[in-house]
């Protein structure tokens, strides 16, 4: 069994068109002890299958949300298709099939909202491409709460709408092209296994 | 849900915090016995922020006060916080399953009971009367579906969908090895589809609470999808306590497709039947 996952080591991270591709840049660079919670944007009615193409090529642990599991360190977490991933405040994830959100369900907006809520300062989110607008205002809350908050930079993205979004309505604390972003989020503090 | 509105409300409970949404809890228990404090707090929040623009409503504490004043809004309320949107054989897989591996046990009892907890609009507990008809238990079977929504259950009891939802429905009968047309079951007028008063006969809609209200009978299935997501660690250990109690030996439990026994704490007192179903039996 893992340790379970403190608040200052998760990440959330949304991503639409073009998101495999660019998670691809990232997830398997990870290491160590953080946990990762994704909303990737797929179709609701099909298997998805992002744990089958990650799960190779990461180090980290994948595998897709179960409603109430604790999150643990040194695990990447996606959404399931046709349903809302949220975190709770302790630590745990939620499902829901409320209504879609931009369309979309999971929503990244979503994900992100219950971030604020449950990580307060300590959320740390990353919003890469995208065709919509979806993430913009969950990123905005998380930057106005204090979190981190890193979009892609739109003229390196795929489809540049959903980075443009978040950047017309709040100043991330960064915004960076893909491999330094798989950089940053490697630096990011990882909890002491001795502390506990 | 629009997300101009849902961002929104979101900032707008965000800036009020807490204290009211936990007084609000505690106020409707108080007033209306519906107890909604162990609910999964993250999404019942959303759905209070939500519910603030449905009613007009500045804040949490203004909405207090309109739904302990006026009870005809706080049904409004009950059933806006609780409706989910469901469709008949949702994931076929699962009604596949429940047709091939636990209808053959459930066709060994004399009577049959089920209790579909959660029933919201009807459409889980019409699809089993439609499964159970097709492997000719219907006439020894009672289907409890229960609710805590008085308008939900005046809906399911109604048993009338909109037309466009049935091409959904049917498709999702066929998957699930539907062994007949769904439109069978069905009459179509006005836009709406009215589904057969043959699976009627067999349902009995009635309130129940997962929160506050003990076991009425004993059952051979209890199929609960979709409604645990809803609750804290707490009550979900309360709601499966209760299917616990409720089912005979050997009895199944299905629940939704996310849904899992795994971090509940009566996991031991069940076994895996169909284990990618969330289809369990009572050891």
């Amino acid at each position: 069994m893992l340790n379970e996952a403190n608040a200052h080591c998760v990440v959330v991270i949304g991503a639409s068109a073009g998101g495999v591709e660019a998670l691809g840049e990232i997830l398997p660079r990870l290491a160590g002890d953080l946990s990762i919670v994704a909303v990737v944007h797929l179709p609701p009615d099909k298997p998805s299958l992002l744990t089958s193409i990650f799960s190779p090529r990461c180090s980290l642990q994948v595998k897709e949300a179960e409603d109430k599991e604790p999150i643990s360190s040194g695990t990447i977490y996606f959404a399931p298709p046709d349903y809302h991933v949220l975190i709770e405040e302790n630590l745990h994830l939620a499902l829901s099939l409320d209504e879609p959100v931009h369309h979309s369900r999971p929503s990244i907006d979503v994900l992100f909202h219950s971030a604020v809520d449950a990580l307060g300062v300590n959320a740390k989110a990353v919003l890469l491409t995208g065709a919509n607008r979806d993430g913009a205002a969950g990123l905005a809350a998380i930057n106005a709460a204090g979190g981190i908050t890193i979009v892609q930079h739109p003229a390196h993205a795929l489809a540049p709408e959903m980075p443009s979004a978040a950047l017309s309505m709040c100043r991330p604390t960064h915004v960076l092209p893909i491999d330094a972003i798989a950089a940053l989020i490697g630096q990011f503090p990882q909890p002491r296994r001795d502390a506990r | 849900m629009d997300a101009q509105v849902d961002t929104q409300a979101h900032d707008l409970l965000s800036r009020v915090g807490d204290i009211e949404l936990t007084m609000l809890l505690e106020a409707i228990y108080l007033r209306y016995h519906q107890d909604f404090r162990g609910y999964a707090r993250a999404s019942l929040k959303r759905r209070i922020a939500q519910s603030l623009y449905k009613f007009g409503c500045p804040t949490i504490s203004r909405l207090q006060e309109r739904l302990l004043h006026e009870p005809t809004t706080f049904t409004e309320f009950l059933r806006f916080i609780t409706v989910q949107v469901s469709e008949m054989f949702r994931d076929p897989s699962f009604f596949r399953s429940m047709r091939e591996v636990v209808i053959p046990h459930l066709a060994t009892y004399p009577s049959v009971k089920i209790w579909v907890a959660g029933c919201s609009s009807g459409e889980e507990a019409y699809s089993y009367a439609i499964l159970l008809k097709e492997e000719g238990l219907l006439d020894r079977t009672i289907i409890y579906a229960t609710d805590i929504s008085s308008q939900n259950l005046e809906q399911a009891q109604a048993g009338v969908y909109a037309q466009e939802r049935i091409a959904q429905f049917t498709q999702n009968y066929q998957r699930a090895g539907g062994r007949s047309s769904f439109s069978d079951y069905y009459a179509a007028a006005y836009g709406a589809a009215t589904l057969d008063r043959s699976l009627k006969a067999k349902l009995v809609f009635s309130d129940h609470s997962l929160s506050t209200d003990s076991v009425f009978t004993e059952v051979q299935l209890v199929s609960c999808r979709n409604v645990l997501i809803y609750f804290g660690d707490a009550l979900q250990d309360r709601a499966i306590g209760l299917f616990r109690e409720s089912l005979c030996r050997k009895g199944f439990l299905g629940l939704g497709s996310r849904e899992t026994l795994r971090f509940a704490a009566d996991a031991a007192a069940f076994i895996d039947v169909v284990r990618a179903e969330r289809i369990y039996q009572k050891c």
